[in-house]
């Protein structure tokens, strides 16, 4: 499933530079070395946190997508920064756990 | 063999901001010579973690990236106060980090395991009040 498909599913893209990259499984983690020693690459990546540093870990991990779970807020500052790095962001107002199953019935 | 393309970084030490500059721009480097995702993948990764840890501890350093045919090598230097025990410290979970360090996400104690899991090799040269040198080695061949 490609990262814009997700959209005709109920998930929010705040910045889709990138809406054709195919997604290959999903790692959920809010704790950046986590994500960046376990996410393996073209996973999306479910989170809460919504720090400058979640866009740096996302391009460099290479991971598919950002999945913001529980609605959380990114700032416009940085939904541009994801923008100029080419980092695919979406959101979920599900929380965590039912943003998972959602997406894994998917992208099984 | 042909010549080694260098780079070097400047990594500010009170800019949590702006930590992964150098390592956005070494993947988008070594993304122009055409190596495969993978390799760019872990040198990325090894060089952020990297560029986080002289930004919590030791105030930045600098970061200096040579890419042969037959390996890149990182090179991170800092000022800081160096690591009292490196064998606890390459330890995963183990931290000295603060908790405004955690509450950014960072801080897990994770950066050095990560280091070394994403490349062929790694030294650290660490001196109490002084300082510490890391160099890490992805090979290509």
């Amino acid at each position: 499933m490609k990262v814009k498909d997700l959209l005709e599913h109920g998930f929010e893209a705040l910045s889709l530079p990138d809406g054709d990259r195919e997604i290959d499984g999903a790692y959920i983690g809010d704790l950046l070395s986590w994500v960046m020693g376990r996410a393996q690459m073209d996973n999306a990546w479910i989170t809460i946190m919504t720090n400058v540093n979640v866009i740096a870990v996302a391009s460099l991990a290479d991971t598919s997508c950002v999945i913001l779970a529980e609605g959380v807020d990114m700032s416009d500052e940085l939904v541009s920064t994801a923008e100029a790095k080419d980092v695919n962001i979406l959101r979920s107002n599900d929380p965590t756990y039912e943003t998972a199953i959602k997406l894994s019935g998917l992208i099984a | 063999m042909s010549d080694a393309l260098v780079f070097h970084f400047d990594v500010d030490g009170d800019n949590f901001t702006s930590a992964g500059q150098a390592s956005t721009q070494v993947k988008r480097n070594l993304r122009q010579l055409g190596l495969p995702p993978a390799i760019i993948r872990r040198v990325s990764i090894a060089m952020y973690e990297g560029e986080i840890n002289m930004v919590i501890h030791a105030d930045g350093g600098t970061a200096d990236v040579m890419v042969t045919e037959e390996y890149i090598e990182i090179i991170l230097k800092d000022q800081g106060p160096g690591i009292a025990n490196v064998e606890q410290a390459m330890q995963e979970g183990f931290s000295t980090a603060t908790d405004s360090i955690r509450s950014l996400g960072f801080g897990a104690g994770m950066g050095l395991p990560n280091m070394k899991r994403y490349t062929d090799s790694m030294e650290i040269n660490t001196v109490l009040g002084v300082g510490t040198t890391i160099t890490m080695r992805v090979n290509l061949a």
